[in-house]
């Protein structure tokens, strides 16, 4: 039985929709990432399910209730924000135990939760401190003791790391991933970093324009992306249009062109005329390297860029760019024939 | 930045004496002795400052003055902390009119608010002149409170508020235990500037005042229309005084900078 869920909910502002018909459930104890470009309707979802705005149409409910019309004051929800938004005028005690006070626990009460959950956060020692006196991944600690000292039915972030530097946030997302497991908590997260949500989820949403494209495990979304949008999202940056189908075996036998394609199935992805693959996936070799013959095509290096790690080519073919990345220590030349093999067990089918 | 330009030098000292000057002529023709203001003072006395305090005209239009602008700043408040907050936080059609209209008693000239009041609101609804006067001062002091506070509310980030709100505090109780926190200094500052403006307005007093019911600034235009002795200095003298008060406690609370910022 699913905790939350979204009944064909739809929002609008001014007649424009942001959400249309949208559904989505969510299992207890799971963390949710919803993911997406900006203006996708993360946050917006994000914020109906808070109560800090209500849908034009259809039903939310919540451990088998009714919570569509339920104002956000009475939800019981932790919610985590981007700025932190901490009283400025409280201090951390303070700051922690006010959702304690609006729900009139005992004073000594109050102390040992607080002290509990800042132990929890890592920031014993931190109490009579001031919101202004510290840095900003210890205001977000605080915000999410905050949150958690409530116990709330539900957890939701909404882009809580974007504020911090790159160290920090890798940091902070196992300290979140470690909160949210050791109290089993339901928890929404949004984000527009892939990275990000991928590491932390049981379910990635991957969003567009107010539908979700694709539900499903982070390692699932990313070796096996549902549409051409997820794919790019997730970086798969090359694909190929196919004229001809045959569905034969443990493979679909592609043509394009003159050329012919075999594409491993996998029970529940799409069957469509379109090809995607990973940069990372095409092998590249020179022509002494890779014989011609199925899923291989010949082109020319058009740019060549250092990566770090390996070099990146653009590659031109009968059939389009590819992008290629290879790790090697001699980079191929400018203008260079190589030949690109796409292995069949990458070469996914979207649509 | 260690410029010495001579001539720059110069014209500040030209600028601050043209702005000051007038200032220090009152001061010191306010001690003078002999019963018609001179400038330079004959001699040194505080007889006028003595006179202000027997005057009875002085001393009620005084309480006046005080409890006007003390009774229209508390309605000033009342009214104008709601319509910041709504200005600042609520989008709804017909905002940007609404703004302008509570800004406009800054931009039209005193004396046309005034003559306005008059004829259409006091004169129409035969409102006695004690009210009037109330009337006219707050709608003077709305402006100030209203701007002065909505810029404290604008660099308040609403996620605060949202904060408290998901955290099980309702609308009512957030505004006073999480905005009004954090907006003190700028009500604090709005109260003060909001007074000093009414305290010394002239232009909507004139039209407000009416028998037995008179401003200190309109008593002393009225006075000096009759007499010539340095009373008036000597209370211009206090008045100053009063005001620099005002803004040293400003300048205390929020520092001056407060209202250059933006």
């Amino acid at each position: 039985m699913d905790l939350l869920q979204l009944d064909n909910i739809s929002v609008a502002y001014d007649q424009q929709y942001i959400l249309k018909d949208f559904n989505l459930s969510i299992e207890k104890g799971h963390l949710i990432s919803l993911l997406g470009p900006s203006g996708c309707g993360k946050t917006t979802t994000l914020r109906l399910i808070a109560g800090f705005l209500e849908a034009t149409d259809g039903k939310f409910s919540f451990g088998g209730q009714d919570y569509t019309r339920v104002p956000i004051n009475k939800r019981n929800f932790g919610f985590v924000f981007q700025s932190y938004a901490l009283f400025p005028h409280m201090s951390v005690f303070d700051n922690i135990a006010f959702g304690l006070r609006q729900r009139k626990v005992k004073e000594d009460e109050i102390k040992k939760r607080v002290m509990n959950m800042l132990d929890v956060v890592s920031l014993s020692g931190f109490e009579k401190r001031f919101p202004q006196a510290l840095s900003g991944g210890q205001r977000q600690r605080v915000a999410i003791a905050r949150a958690l000292v409530i116990e709330p039915d539900l957890l939701l972030f909404d882009e809580p790391l974007s504020n911090l530097d790159a160290n920090l946030r890798v940091n902070m997302r196992v300290e979140i991933r470690r909160i949210q497991q050791e109290l089993g908590i339901t928890t929404v997260y949004v984000s527009h970093d892939q990275e990000e949500c991928f590491s932390i989820s049981d379910r990635v949403a991957v969003m567009n324009k107010g539908i979700i494209e694709q539900l499903d495990k982070p390692s699932v979304i990313f070796q096996y992306p549902k549409s051409e949008f997820v794919a790019r999202f997730i970086g798969f940056n090359n694909f190929i249009d196919f004229q001809q189908r045959e569905d034969e075996g443990a493979f679909h036998n592609l043509r394009s062109g003159d050329y012919q394609f075999h594409a491993a199935k996998v029970p529940g992805m799409p069957v469509s005329m379109k090809g995607a693959i990973r940069p990372d996936d095409i092998i590249a070799g020179t022509l002494q390297e890779i014989q011609p013959g199925d899923n291989v095509l010949t082109g020319k290096v058009k740019v060549s860029t250092y990566l770090g790690r390996s070099y990146q080519y653009v590659v031109v073919t009968p059939l389009g760019e590819f992008t290629v990345n290879k790790e090697m220590q001699q980079p191929y030349l400018s203008g260079q024939e190589i030949r690109l093999l796409f292995p069949s067990e990458k070469l996914v089918l979207v649509e | 930045m260690k410029n010495k330009n001579p001539g720059l030098a110069l014209f500040t000292f030209l600028v601050y004496v043209f702005l000051l000057g007038p200032l220090v002529i009152i001061a010191v023709t306010s001690f003078e002795p002999g019963t018609v203001l001179k400038f330079p003072p004959t001699g040194f006395s505080l007889r006028w400052y003595k006179n202000i305090f027997e005057v009875d005209m002085f001393m009620s239009t005084f309480k006046t003055s005080i409890l006007v602008s003390l009774l229209g700043n508390l309605i000033a408040i009342l009214l104008g902390i709601p319509a910041a907050y709504a200005l600042n936080r609520a989008s709804f059609k017909g905002k940007e009119t609404l703004n302008a209209l509570f800004l406009s008693p800054l931009l039209i000239p005193g004396i046309v608010l005034g003559f306005t009041l008059l004829k259409y609101v006091v004169i129409t609804f035969h409102i006695p002149v004690y009210a009037a006067l109330l009337i006219g001062h707050t709608v003077i002091m709305l402006p100030f409170i209203i701007r002065v506070i909505g810029s404290s509310l604008a660099g308040f980030d609403f996620a605060i508020e949202e904060a408290a709100l998901s955290l099980g505090s309702s609308r009512l109780s957030t505004f006073f235990k999480v905005v009004l926190p954090n907006i003190k200094s700028g009500i604090i500052a709005s109260v003060l500037l909001a007074f000093l403006e009414s305290f010394n307005n002239v232009d909507i007093s004139l039209f407000m005042t009416g028998p037995g019911v008179s401003t200190l600034p309109i008593q002393m235009l009225t006075y000096v229309e009759n007499y010539f002795d340095p009373t008036i200095a000597a209370i211009s003298v206090l008045l100053m005084l009063i005001t620099a008060g005002f803004m040293f406690l400003i300048e205390r609370l929020l520092g001056l900078t407060y209202f250059t910022k933006q």
